[in-house]
């Protein structure tokens, strides 16, 4: 009875209410046959690692999960999906490279053994004391928000930077990549003298 | 004392747990990157993967009491935006081209 009591603590449910969630979805993501039903999936496996990120105590980054994740890559699937108009089944049983489908299992299968073998070999995390000098120790008195900035701003600021610089790189490569093909630099390249009729466009 | 700042208690659950759940995310990730052909899906299940990744950032940044392994899951979560903007922009330069299916056998030739 008692061991049913501890098993039934909130932690305890929130972490396998967060796995599940999160291997169902990551489940459905693989198995769906609509692109469109694999991106919402997407969705309820980035809520759970959410969930689990809350029960790990770490706030800041469950919030930027649901935010950036769920709100606003999910949503960039969505919309090259349905640009590009695959918001279909497509059939799934088929395969179109012979072997590839027992090939990948073993190779899951591999992977799965090879992280438990990792994990049982016991590469001990060094004592805090040993590392002493590269760990910033999380100060129960300060919120996960206020720890996270001083880090960032402080330590990490130049990395912080340069996040911003890659940025604006992916930004702009996006909208250069994305563009009609023959057009790619027309409003750079276009000058009014040399063909009137790019004024207008 | 906020509710924010409860902090650095151990889950009961044990940090083990977080790292086998992490482990089973990535082979999703890795089984569904070598099984689907269509190329979105292909990414979202790189996605996955990052996410697997993440989860045990955050579970051995726990396990340490030190902040700096969720610095590393934000600087992660940046870089996936860029790499998904990107990547899908590729993929939409590729449809312009060849119209059709997207999937990863018809992209076999590097020359458009």
């Amino acid at each position: 009875m008692l061991l049913a009591a501890e098993f039934l603590s909130v932690d305890n449910l929130v972490f396998v209410t967060g796995a599940v969630v999160t291997l169902i979805g990551a489940f459905f993501v693989v198995t769906s046959r609509n692109p469109v039903h694999s991106a919402l999936n997407l969705v309820v496996t980035l809520f759970g690692v959410a969930v689990l990120f809350v029960s790990l105590h770490a706030t800041f980054l469950a919030a930027v999960q649901v935010i950036v994740y769920a709100g606003a890559i999910v949503v960039l699937f969505l919309f090259v999906i349905m640009l590009l108009g695959v918001d279909r089944d497509e059939a799934i049983e088929a395969e179109p490279l012979k072997g590839q489908r027992p090939v990948a299992a073993a190779l899951g299968v591999l992977i799965l053994g090879e992280l438990a073998l990792l994990s049982n070999l016991r590469f001990r995390t060094p004592p805090p004391d040993a590392v002493a000098g590269s760990i910033t120790p999380v100060v129960p008195d300060k919120t996960n928000v206020e720890q996270l900035a001083e880090a960032i701003f402080t330590r990490y600021l130049l990395a912080f930077e340069v996040t911003s610089i890659l940025l604006v790189i992916a930004v702009v490569g996006a909208v250069v990549l994305a563009r009609k093909p023959g057009r790619a630099f027309g409003l750079l390249a276009a000058r009014p003298e040399d063909d009137p009729a790019e004024v207008g466009a | 004392m906020s509710l924010l700042a409860v902090a650095d208690r151990a889950p009961s659950v044990g940090h083990g747990a977080y790292l086998i759940i992490a482990a089973l995310l990535f082979t999703i990730g890795a089984v569904g990157v070598l099984v689907r052909r269509n190329v979105l899906v292909m990414f979202m299940c790189v996605e996955l993967m990052l996410n697997a990744v993440n989860l045990s950032f955050v579970a051995f940044a726990s396990r340490l009491g030190d902040i700096n392994g969720q610095v590393a899951v934000f600087f992660t979560l940046v870089v996936a935006a860029a790499e998904v903007v990107v990547g899908l922009g590729i993929v939409v330069a590729i449809f312009r081209r060849r119209k059709g299916t997207a999937t990863a056998d018809d992209l076999h030739i590097l020359r458009g």
